[in-house]
């Protein structure tokens, strides 16, 4: 499975990752190693296999429905790169 | 008296019960060591000395009224992966420039509530991703072994590098560890220490920065059998915030010890024998064969026949889970902002810059499969793929209580060697991905050394929730082997 630069950069934007010229063409031939290499799994059916999605047989257990965090709003902002009055600020979205 | 810094932790546990040291003299012996070597091995990123000395004096206090717990006044080092309360945790990415979490992880909360002393934070591949150590934002870690009669540096195995390399080089007594494909059992078999990943579920994954939900399990690495029995009898147990953490009882892994492997029955799994593999590997294997024999244990060969597709389907599995986490660093809660004309370019600069580039290209390949359209053919498909792994294991668990093989398909490689290829860096865990694929528990002993004179590991891998025969048969290697030794001290500014 080979992967194109449009593709690539097309992945990038989905990401969120401002990549340069350079490394387009650096993911370019790597990403197609990688994903030609995973294609060996095509060799096996797997129509009749259901997913795995847990290691043992267990019930996923319910909670109460109840507050049981909050009034932390310090604590939450402390890391922020930019805060104002308990807000994260970010650039302008809005026109 | 012996070098505090040498004691295992049941050694050391000993002489602060006998009062033969305190606390803080073991806690300022181990904060000498880190001063001396950390410059030559870059094993820690943060040394945290004050909350070390207060941590021990606690210790000291609670010792001299007799409420010691099971891990009081011993000094462990952690890896940037476990959020500490206060304390920097960067998971050693640049995004996470800063971070100082207002919370502790469940792991190190157990650890410091069964009375253990934290002298700092380690260092890993960033984000836990790489096999190596060379991907961390704070550098390459070198490990303390060396090859005969060359000082070139090798690598201490990744992403528990720092962890591994402090345990050997006795800058910790014991060190907490992650492992999403081999992080905790490969640098383990590469520093001549021993590396327990638990079964999935036995840890609580709460507070520890997430790099594949599904495969990362916390654990040990330590020096003997016995202080990983000890240090996992202390970070595992039930925790309601991690909905997958198992609410089971924690067995006294340190009681089975002494059990022996009489009457157990040893896979050896064919697959496993791959091509190329270095024959000092197969002699290896062979020797531990033939210990566990002569401690009674009978040995069968076995098949899983899916083997060879666990490390393409770990690289779907893994960069997709990957790629759904790392969505959370945008540059507006937590680490780093950089600045750009519009919201949008804001994440994309910020990400640009704060991703290192292994985990850039997890992070696409992971956008990749799980984009719209080829959500089916990749991460669905790799988790059927996971579901006819675990049905290999599953079946030969019916006629045998473990499986024995390397951990690793060569010993410690020198820095730079395999960091220009990703697919061979990959081929590094091709052993012990196939365990977290499966969810199982996986034991790394050293088993000897390589004929350049660094270690060589076997590893365990047992049945779902039974790391106890794992840690009998890994003692009866142990018992076989001996403890590895100290390697020769390069890296003291005093040696």
């Amino acid at each position: 499975m080979s992967v194109d630069r449009a593709t690539v950069l097309r992945i990038a934007r989905l990401a969120r990752v401002a990549i340069t010229d350079e490394e387009a063409q650096r993911l370019e031939s790597e990403l197609s190693g990688i994903l030609d290499w995973v294609a060996q799994l095509d060799e096996l059916d797997t129509a009749n296999v259901e997913p795995m999605t847990r290691v043992e047989a267990m019930t996923m257990k319910m909670r109460k429905d109840e507050v049981t965090d909050g009034f932390c709003a310090d604590d939450i902002v402390k890391n922020a790169p930019e805060e104002d009055d308990h807000y994260f600020v970010v650039p302008k979205i809005v026109e | 008296m012996t070098d505090l810094t040498d004691l295992t932790i049941s050694d050391a546990r000993e002489g602060l019960a006998a009062k033969s040291f305190s606390a803080v003299e073991l806690t300022e012996a181990h904060l000498a060591a880190i001063e001396a070597a950390n410059l030559a091995l870059n094993a820690y990123v943060l040394t945290t000395p004050e909350r070390a000395i207060d941590m021990a004096k606690a210790s000291d206090a609670r010792i001299a009224k007799g409420k010691a717990g099971k891990l009081e006044g011993i000094p462990l080092g952690i890896k940037d992966l476990f959020c500490t309360k206060d304390v920097r945790t960067t998971a050693c990415s640049h995004i996470l420039d800063g971070f100082t979490p207002p919370y502790e992880s469940t792991v190190t909360s157990n650890l410091w509530n069964a009375g253990a002393v934290m002298l700092g934070k380690l260092n890993n591949d960033e984000f836990a991703m790489g096999s190596s150590n060379e991907t961390s934002f704070y550098g390459e870690v070198v490990n303390p072994w060396r090859r005969k009669g060359s000082d070139a540096p090798l690598v201490p195995g990744g992403s528990s590098g720092g962890s591994s390399a402090a345990v050997a080089a006795r800058l910790c007594l014991g060190a907490t560890a992650t492992d999403t494909g081999g992080s905790i059992r490969q640098p383990a078999a590469f520093t001549g220490t021993v590396g327990l990943k638990p079964t999935y579920g036995r840890c609580s994954r709460w507070g520890i920065v997430a790099f594949a939900s599904s495969l990362d399990q916390a654990g040990p690495i330590a020096r003997t059998v016995r202080d990983a029995a000890i240090m996992l009898g202390a970070m595992a147990g039930h925790d309601p915030k991690d909905t997958t953490c198992a609410d089971l009882p924690v067995p006294d892994f340190e009681a089975v010890l002494g059990q022996g492997v009489k009457g157990l029955t040893i896979g050896i799994p064919k697959e496993y024998r791959v091509e190329g593999m270095a024959p000092e590997i197969e002699a290896l294997w062979q020797q531990g064969i033939a210990w566990l024999t002569e401690a009674g244990a009978t040995v069968k060969d076995v098949s899983l026949p899916h083997t060879k597709y666990a490390l393409p389907s770990y690289y779907i599995v893994a960069p997709a889970e990957a790629s759904s986490n790392l969505a959370r660093y945008d540059g507006v809660r937590y680490g780093l902002r950089e600045p750009g004309k519009d919201v949008i370019s804001m994440y994309e600069n910020t990400r640009e810059a704060g991703f290192g580039a292994e985990v850039k290209r997890r992070v696409l390949i992971g956008t990749y499969v799980l984009s719209a359209g080829y959500y089916d053919a990749y991460y669905l498909k790799a988790q059927k793929v996971r579901t006819l792994i675990k049905r290999d294991f599953d079946q030969v668990f019916e006629s045998v209580d473990a499986i024995l093989t390397p951990t690793t398909p060569g010993p410690a490689f020198a820095a730079g060697e395999k960091s220009g290829d990703p697919l061979e860096m990959y081929l590094n865990d091709i052993f012990t991905v196939t365990v977290n694929m499966a969810g199982l528990p996986g034991l790394s002993v050293p088993a000897g050394l390589s004929s350049e004179g660094t270690p060589l590991g076997l590893q365990v891998i047992g049945r779902a929730f039974d790391e106890e025969t794992l840690l009998r048969v890994g003692q009866a290697i142990e018992d076989a082997a001996g403890v590895m030794v100290k390697p020769q001290d390069w890296w003291s500014t005093h040696a």
